[in-house]
């Protein structure tokens, strides 16, 4: 997978977070998926259409998500309350919206459509193009986890093209 | 949250009126009390562009805070619907999705300004001042803030 479509997420995660929680954030670690992903709490999937297609999934356990979304709503939030996935995944279209913003900004034409709740306790398998890398980031409120599965039409396109000439 | 001094219509007095769309109930939430801070007064909710044109039309705020990215009509394309029927609509997209054609594209439609997510209130409450200009003005000791 390509270092400069993943640096723009790590970079987004790292500071949306930092700001939402007013605390720093590091990542813990960072791994290649190559099974079906399996969910580990509430989960928001985006899907990004265009030169860059694919998917993100951006996960947080039970008990991480209600003290993010009990920080960032400013009243306390149970598990059972909607905010806590209304949270998760405004989060996630906050980071991913970032990253987004950076990659279209470095010459990356895409489209990316809302989050919408990963509720499948496993996500598709990846494929020999599409790859997927995880994510771990620490933050003063438990770990948080993405899921980054992009490919890049451009560049399969050169390699084609290289190839059958 | 940070006290800001109420920003009040200027003609009237009363808190400047503003129509929220975000198809996220967290987003919207959390703007509405935001704006709150400011003195202002949320006086509908939208969750996506058709939804904001009809509650434009039924309420005419007198400013809508509007996403970018929804379902069924994105908020470019709302925005456009709504200040070609009625030109002095201000209208401030609130969005994550921050590219430079992104925010090219709403300004030439008629946004008047642009706000990145997270929003910082420091930030959209200079915003509001500067859309609203000479139709509103902010004032300490009206009552108002945090």
């Amino acid at each position: 997978m390509r270092m400069d479509l993943i640096q723009p997420f790590i970079n987004s995660t790292d500071a949306v977070l930092a700001q939402g929680l007013e605390s720093p954030v590091s990542i813990e670690n960072l791994t290649m998926e190559e099974e079906a992903y399996r969910r580990k709490g509430i989960a928001a999937e985006v899907c990004l259409l265009g030169e860059i297609e694919g998917r993100i999934i951006f996960d947080v356990d039970l008990g991480t998500a209600v003290q993010l979304a009990t920080r960032l709503a400013g009243v306390e939030v149970s598990e059972t309350d909607d905010l806590v996935r209304e949270a998760v995944c405004e989060l996630a279209n906050q980071i991913i919206g970032n990253a987004v913003t950076s990659l279209n900004d470095q010459g990356f034409h895409f489209h990316v459509h809302p989050p919408t709740l990963h509720t499948s306790e496993q996500g598709s398998k990846t494929s020999e193009d599409t790859e997927a890398l995880v994510m771990c980031f620490n933050t003063s409120h438990g770990n948080v986890f993405m899921n980054v599965a992009l490919r890049h039409h451009c560049r399969q396109a050169v390699e084609r093209s290289v190839v059958a000439g | 949250m940070e006290k800001f001094a109420p920003v009040k219509r200027s003609e009237d007095g009363q808190p400047v009126r503003y129509l929220i769309v975000d198809d996220s109930v967290f987003a919207r939430k959390n703007l509405a009390r935001m704006v709150e801070t400011f003195g202002g007064q949320v006086i509908g909710e939208a969750g996506d562009g058709v939804s904001a044109i009809s509650e434009y039309e039924r309420l005419t705020p007198d400013i809508v805070l509007m996403d970018i990215t929804m379902p069924q009509m994105e908020g470019i394309e709302a925005a456009e619907k709504i200040v070609r029927d009625h030109p002095s609509a201000r209208i401030v997209m609130v969005s994550s999705v921050g590219y430079q054609e992104n925010i090219v594209a709403a300004l030439q439609r008629g946004a008047r300004h642009f706000v990145q997510k997270p929003v910082k209130p420091e930030v959209l409450y200079e915003v509001i001042k500067y859309v609203m200009r000479d139709d509103a003005v902010a004032t300490r000791g009206a009552g108002a803030g945090a």
